[in-house]
């Protein structure tokens, strides 16, 4: 780690920013130097992706400063910013898929021929970019469509249309959510070269293990507010877990031992074609089965074949110990069957539909007589679901795209609560909500197993597997690898099994490769 | 109060302040706007667009769309008049009724079993039933209906016309639909997210085939009302009416990519668009420029509810 000496690139001071009913940011202060990484931290919601809007033009503050060099500054839209030099990687790329890389890095300022103003120089086009990527170190042909890269590569030549801009500060918010752990180590060492460039990072995470391999200094916001900016280096976890959350967290894995009941739920060898290769596993009443594996080992893929949601080619599937045939996910319903997807804004919420209409969706017809909804009865139950999970809201009319990420997991939990469903399979419960909300999921599924629940919970996050489960399934290529007792079970062991003897990248969110 | 206003959406103020502000201005240009006479032609005038505007209600929000209903009401029309002749009022109008909710049924099945995208699937339809309207009619009008038959778009029911009257009715009965019973629960839930619809165990399929057939159904209602009101079958009707079908849908506050709106929404926008054209034409102004006015209005309510839109949710911060 450097020294830090010279005066700060950049300085944010006193930001605030309202919405109607909400304080977005209240007096929010922190600074980055040249050739530093300054990691942002806090839980979802906590006003960060605010104050990188703040910082790219999108909204702009109510009040405070922006200082570059130690002038104030006035960035009133995108435009503003990429003059003074700040260039913003967002989750969601601002690529073109159908073009070339080349044209994407370029896109709107492509050199012209010298003599022929209008035409655009290809080959200088092209040359360029290929320097830019060659000084990233990346593998990437300034020739090839953006579509047929990676979520990594795409951020590289996001990165390389950043320092083509003569960025001097790049922020980057949750850079890694989609990467794999290889692929998060390629980015580090690029954040790395940027550093030594001089280029100032401002590094938005929720994820704490990154903010060591990362971060020079953190500066923590809670509810809008800064907590504290603090020295990686010298910061214990815990306590940035503590300034996170506001409390202690001393029970991150809500663990209850039920002891287990008859067989749930059994799959024997579940085929589907260049998919899945005999898929077999058991859980019982009261037992979690967690089932770990890398990226592209097919658990989402099993859980939606079981969940009748893709066609299978082979395989029988017993509920309660009868063969049962699932061919759509009202067949599952049927079965008590219920899926909490992994995707929760593309397979879960629907966003334009009341919290209440989301909760029970998959239940109406016990609201319903005839085809025709009792409203009242149904608002009625609807409450109690939302009032025993605590699902955070002014009220169950509103949308459910104005929730937070775990109240809507809430929402989705509630639903299946209320068809009584049985058998729970969990698709990476805990993506993207944050540590509080977390605990809470895992409360959640206390109870359900006190219940006599059984439930199915695929993570990628192993310290969740190893916390939560007590039985581990490992998937690698579509079949099972391997299966180990709860008391057995090592982060080792199971990433030796997850690999397989191949070479492929762990899981980007395993958490194995850090810490 | 302004909070209040600010919070609340074009629909739900905006729209009507605009509905008031037109009958206002409206009267003040020409008293007969308020005659009676005026009142029942305006109700008479907009039956069939606001019949086949229900239809599109349903399926826009279900997250779809019905180009066809325009050249249905020809194939309708066209269908209920020669059966009319052939097997009496009666029959003529359960013929053309049915007519739509077959054309209906064709592009229910070609959108949720084919998966033909909804757009394509009911644009060919355009095409086609107009096709079939003009080969069974061989291109020509089919006069002779029966005289009875007026009384379904001219006749009246104590002060009320008719034709307002199955309005009304049609109304009511979508209204409930979409707003009490399952499948108009469905019928949202599939235009908010179609996936997730599908995971959550409705039969997607089922729905969405049933929401064209009773857009083919309204517009087989509206064609024959249609027809009794130019008490002949006519290939050539309807043409460009999918269009301000849709108009009046967005223009009410419905989204156009569906989950959001409704029958009531729906309602205000076929009011508009016909209040606007009575009272232009009450005050002379040529239907050519009636044209650029209305053309104004659909792209300005949707950008106030897309403006709003925005304005509300960034009230909803995400980390």
């Amino acid at each position: 780690m450097q020294v830090i000496t010279e005066r700060p690139l950049l300085e944010m001071k006193g930001i605030d920013k309202r919405f109607p009913g909400v304080h977005a940011l209240n007096d929010v202060s922190f600074d980055v130097h040249p050739g530093e990484a300054h990691v942002l931290l806090g839980e979802n919601g906590a006003g960060k992706s605010t104050l990188i809007k703040v910082l790219s033009g999108t909204f702009p503050p109510d009040s405070g400063d922006i200082r570059l060099d130690g002038q104030s500054v006035r960035v009133g839209n995108p435009h503003d910013a990429q003059v003074l030099g700040i260039s913003t990687i967002y989750q969601e790329f601002n690529l073109a898929p159908d073009m070339s890389v080349a044209d994407n890095i370029f896109l709107g300022r492509e050199p012209m021929r010298r003599h022929a103003p209008g035409i655009v120089d290809r080959k200088a086009l092209i040359d360029q970019a290929r320097k830019l990527l060659d000084s990233l170190d990346t593998q990437i042909a300034p020739e090839m469509i953006v579509s047929q890269l990676g979520v990594a590569q795409q951020q590289m030549v996001e990165i390389a249309k950043a320092l083509s801009l003569d960025a001097r500060i790049i922020v980057m918010d949750e850079p890694t959510a989609a990467l794999t752990s290889h692929e998060i180590d390629r980015l580090f060492e690029t954040i790395q070269e940027l550093k030594r460039r001089g280029v100032a990072i401002v590094y938005i995470s929720h994820r704490l293990e990154e903010v060591r391999a990362v971060g020079d200094r953190a500066t923590i916001l809670r509810d809008g507010a800064c907590v504290g900016t603090v020295l990686v280096a010298e910061t214990p976890l815990d306590e940035l877990v503590r300034m996170m959350v506001g409390r202690d967290l001393k029970d991150k894995f809500p663990k209850i031992h039920v002891e287990p009941g008859e067989e749930a739920l059994r799959v024997e060898r579940l085929t589907r074609k260049d998919v899945l290769r005999d898929v077999s596993f058991h859980v019982r009443r009261g037992e979690i089965l967690g089932i770990a594996g890398l990226v592209g080992s097919k658990r989402t893929e099993t859980a939606r074949a079981i969940f009748g949601a893709d066609k299978l080619d082979g395989g029988r599937i017993h509920v309660h110990g009868r063969r049962v045939k699932i061919n759509s996910p009202a067949d599952a319903i049927r079965n008590r069957i219920a899926l909490v997807p992994e995707d929760r804004k593309r397979h879960g919420i629907l966003a334009y539909l009341s919290v209440r209409e989301n909760i029970t969706l998959s239940a109406l017809s016990q609201f319903s007589r005839g085809g025709f909804l009792d409203i009242q009865r149904e608002r009625t139950r609807a409450q109690e679901y939302a009032s025993s999970l605590r699902i955070s809201t002014p009220d169950l009319e509103r949308r459910a795209f104005s929730l937070s990420g775990g109240n809507q997991q809430k929402v989705v939990i509630a639903r299946w609560l209320i068809t009584n469903a049985e058998i729970f399979l969990f698709d990476e419960p805990t993506r993207g909500i944050d540590v509080g909300a977390k605990v809470e999921v895992f409360q959640l599924m206390g109870q359900l197993l006190k219940r006599g629940a059984a439930i199915v919970m695929i993570s990628s996050e192993l310290p969740d597997i190893l916390g939560m489960s007590d039985r581990i399934l490992v998937m690698r290529e579509g079949r099972v690898g391997g299966e180990f007792e709860r008391q057995e079970a090592t982060e080792e062991k199971i990433l030796t099994c997850a690999l397989g003897g191949a070479t492929y990248a762990v899981d980007a969110s395993s958490g194995a490769h850090v810490s | 109060m302004m909070r209040m206003l600010r919070k609340a959406s074009w629909s739900q103020i905006g729209m009507p302040a605009v509905l008031v502000g037109l009958v206002v201005v409206f009267g003040a240009i020409n008293p007969n706007f308020w005659s009676a006479t005026n009142v029942t032609n305006v109700s008479r005038q907009i039956s069939v667009l606001a019949l086949i505007s229900i239809g599109q209600t349903f399926a826009i929000l279900s997250g779809g769309i019905d180009l066809s209903v325009g050249s249905l009401l020809a194939l309708v029309s066209v269908v209920c008049a020669q059966q009319m002749l052939e097997v009496g009022v009666a029959g003529g109008v359960v013929a053309g009724v049915l007519a739509g909710g077959l054309a209906g049924l064709v592009n229910g099945v070609l959108i949720a079993k084919a998966r033909v995208p909804a757009f394509i699937a009911t644009l060919g339809m355009l095409v086609a039933a107009r096709g079939v309207a003009l080969t069974l009619s061989g291109g020509l009008p089919i006069a002779g209906l029966p005289r009875e038959f007026l009384v379904v778009g001219a006749g009246n029911w104590g002060p009320f016309p008719v034709p307002t009257i199955i309005v009304a009715a049609a109304f009511v009965v979508a209204y409930v639909t979409l707003s009490r019973t399952r499948f108009g629960r469905y019928v949202y839930a599939m235009g908010s997210n179609e996936e997730a619809a599908v995971l959550s165990g409705i039969n997607v399929a089922k729905y969405k085939t049933l929401v064209y057939v009773v857009s083919g159904l309204f517009a087989g209602i509206a064609g024959v009302v249609l027809t009794s009101r130019v008490i002949s079958g006519q290939p050539t009707l309807g043409e460009v009416q999918e269009l301000h079908s849709i108009a009046a849908v967005v223009i009410g506050g419905g989204r156009i990519s569906g989950g959001v709106g409704g029958i009531g929404k729906t309602l205000m926008g076929v009011l508009v668009l016909g209040i606007l054209s009575n009272g232009l034409n009450l005050a002379q102004v040529s239907s050519y420029v009636q044209n650029i006015v209305i053309g104004a209005i659909i792209v300005g309510a949707v950008y106030i509810d897309v403006a709003g839109e925005r304005r509300r949710r960034g009230s909803t911060v995400t980390s």
